[in-house]
């Protein structure tokens, strides 16, 4: 792929142009590969699945897929910030499943405390964490792995060690769950709505070029000026909410707190992040791409669901390959890009 | 003892000290609560309990050690586990010798994958191990067809359940595997280099270092040494069941490490503070158990003491 630029004397100079051109149209052809991969290859799929699966079409399949991905969505959008940084959040998964018990529980307060109560309570896990890894330089890995215990003890802790599973009291609070507009369920509006401001945050404010520089690297971040701590902190703290958002979302829509442990969460978040193109060492990456991971994640475990016959463990087996195939893919990009 | 010489406890000298050898001391103390405060504690069936409970987690980390000593994580070593276990019961008819080395190659595979998308690929270790966490557990149940199944044969019980000189088997390996990889790390080439590339990567290379040689037979190491704790395992339990085998084992593993005083940042192994790190987490669990505490504390506290253990042992830097 990479065009040898022959200069000499005998070279006219309209060749080294036209080669100049070419690398440069290499080099932004792989560019958006690198950025939109994830959404080529989630239309691809989906093409193919509603080529082959009748019940893929339907408008219903679409809607499941989509309240289906609207928890791990919320996951990885704040996952997505805090991978820019240069961080990590082990925690989520254990943050959403605490979100759900407390959201369940403080819903015989009404549908408001049904909400508050998972964010407060995840929110201050997650500003414990920022605080942590910002103010002690702490690895975010070993926090939040930390946190990921920490939080899973205490939703054992109010749940009676895992036995007690707390049912929805408020009926406003399942039906926002449970009930759509236009056709669209409300959860899938809030999710949308966030992922939007997500978008624009990143791309567009101040705090967005902050998570941009933290993540290329701190001490020139530091040096510009740029309040590095607060940035950090800031992101743990939205990445504790949304996951406590995600679920208290899960908890109306099931009607329940589930305590499960080990929901493995974490992990689907960071693997949607990577495939959607936002590199683990921190700098670089797009909301945009992490919306393409997490659906794509969701439509693959459709189609599975479609296949019927196959067993669910496939699922697992095909997301994890998939996983592998595209950050080798990726990284070989990112190389062809550096060569060219 | 007088005046003029410095006193023996310096706040400097304890910062030093602490990140090194606080394990011990941590182990210690708890090991005297327990001889005061909790019943029947030092009778040999409560001690022989926690030594079986111990050494699988001790055998992962030890591999885990090992890659984190290169700056990296292993995530799949729950997977690698339930891998080896599904593998047993379909070729213990061949033999407990050909079952167990069916489930060995099949952690030299995933750690083959793993080293060769680190050490070549050039992917973050996260990334490129997490691909086998997900799709290994997957596989192994797929393989395993979804079942638990009993594991009957004599011989191959004995590695998990039977005695040898008065101690569990079980026991003997794990301690064997400790001295062995204690003897790589300080006394062979590949030791020096693997602390050298952990140490500084790109210096390494410069060097000379086949750096990418060492990463991905540290990587086969750890998945070997997580196939063996599968393989225990099964023998333990005397059945084989892959949704369950190592669950949440990397977790432990990673904290026994870091408890043990290994850092995060790579370029230096403590063997003997990793078994001593799964040691104190093991005497935590069991000393809140005899006590009446429930399993939520009991994770509270581990969360505190990986984050204390972390915050002494994090290196204080020169910026």
């Amino acid at each position: 792929m990479s065009q040898q630029v022959v200069t000499g004397p005998e070279v006219p100079a309209a060749v080294v142009q036209a080669d100049l051109r070419r690398a440069e149209r290499t080099d932004r052809i792989v560019g958006t590969i690198q950025r939109q991969g994830a959404l080529a290859v989630l239309i691809v799929i989906v093409i193919i699945a509603a080529a082959s699966f009748p019940n893929f079409r339907s408008y219903d399949n679409a809607a499941t897929i989509l309240i289906a991905a609207a928890p791990p969505m919320l996951i990885a959008l704040g996952m997505t910030f805090v991978i820019i940084t240069g961080g990590i959040d082990l925690s989520v998964g254990s943050l959403y499943v605490l979100g759900g018990v407390v959201s369940a529980y403080a819903s015989q307060w009404g549908l408001i405390a049904a909400f508050i109560a998972p964010l407060l309570v995840c929110g201050t896990i997650g500003l414990i964490n920022g605080l942590l890894i910002a103010y002690t330089r702490m690895a975010p890995f070993i926090v939040t792995l930390a946190a990921l215990l920490g939080a899973r003890g205490l939703m054992r802790a109010i749940s009676s060690e895992g036995s007690e599973t707390y049912l929805v009291k408020s009926s406003a609070f399942r039906s926002f769950g449970n009930g759509s507009w236009l056709d669209i369920g409300y959860p899938v509006w809030l999710v949308a709505v966030l992922v939007l401001l997500g978008i624009l945050l990143l791309a567009r404010t101040r705090f967005g070029h902050a998570v941009y520089a933290v993540g290329g690297s701190q001490d020139a971040a530091s040096l510009m000026g740029i309040a590095v701590r607060r940035t950090q902190v800031t992101v743990y703290i939205m990445s504790g909410l949304l996951a406590g958002l995600a679920g208290a979302i899960n908890a109306a829509k099931l009607g329940s707190g589930v305590t499960v442990l080990g929901s493995g969460m974490e992990l689907d978040a960071i693997a949607a992040v990577v495939i959607g193109g936002t590199l683990l060492t921190g700098g670089a990456g797009t909301v945009a791409g992490t919306i393409a991971g997490v659906l794509l994640l969701g439509v693959i475990q459709n189609m599975i669901n479609q296949i019927g016959n196959v067993q669910s463990n496939w699922q697992q087996v095909i997301s994890g390959a998939f996983l592998a195939v595209v950050v080798v893919a990726q990284t070989y990009l990112a190389r062809m890009r550096r060569v060219t | 003892m007088t005046t003029t010489e410095a006193p023996v406890f310096s706040l400097p000298k304890i910062k030093n000290w602490l990140p090194a050898y606080g394990v011990y001391v941590a182990i210690l103390l708890l090991v005297l609560y327990n001889v005061l405060f909790t019943e029947n504690f030092l009778a040999w069936s409560n001690i022989r309990i926690q030594l079986i409970q111990v050494a699988p987690i001790v055998i992962v980390a030890l591999g885990m050690a090992l890659v984190i000593g290169t700056e990296g994580i292993d995530l799949s070593v729950g997977s690698v586990m339930a891998l080896a276990a599904a593998f047993i019961p379909l070729y213990l008819g061949y033999g407990v010798l050909a079952a167990i080395i069916v489930s060995l190659i099949a952690g030299v595979v995933v750690g083959l994958i793993n080293g060769v998308l680190v050490a070549k690929v050039g992917l973050q270790p996260i990334v490129a191990t997490l691909a086998l966490f997900v799709g290994g557990r997957g596989l192994a149940i797929v393989i395993s067809g979804g079942q638990l199944k009993d594991v009957r044969n004599e011989d191959f019980i004995y590695l998990g359940s039977g005695d040898f000189l008065r101690l569990p088997v079980l026991v003997w390996i794990a301690a064997l595997l400790v001295l062995v990889i204690a003897f790589v790390v300080r006394r062979t080439v590949f030791g020096r280099r693997l602390l050298a590339i952990g140490g500084n990567r790109p210096a390494s290379e410069l060097a000379g270092l086949p750096v990418q040689r060492v990463l991905i037979t540290v990587y086969i190491v750890c998945s070997v040494l997580a196939s063996i704790a599968g393989i225990l395992a099964v023998a333990r339990i005397q059945s084989s069941d892959a949704s369950a085998v190592g669950l949440l084992i990397e977790l432990s593993a990673i904290t026994a490490v870091v408890v043990g005083g290994t850092p995060l940042t790579g370029g230096k192994v403590r063997v003997l503070g990793t078994v001593a790190g799964a040691l104190l987490m093991q005497l935590v669990i069991a000393t809140m158990i005899k006590h009446n505490l429930q399993p939520s504390t009991t994770e509270m506290v581990q969360a505190v003491i990986i984050l204390v253990a972390v915050y002494v042992a994090r290196e204080r830097r020169s910026r």
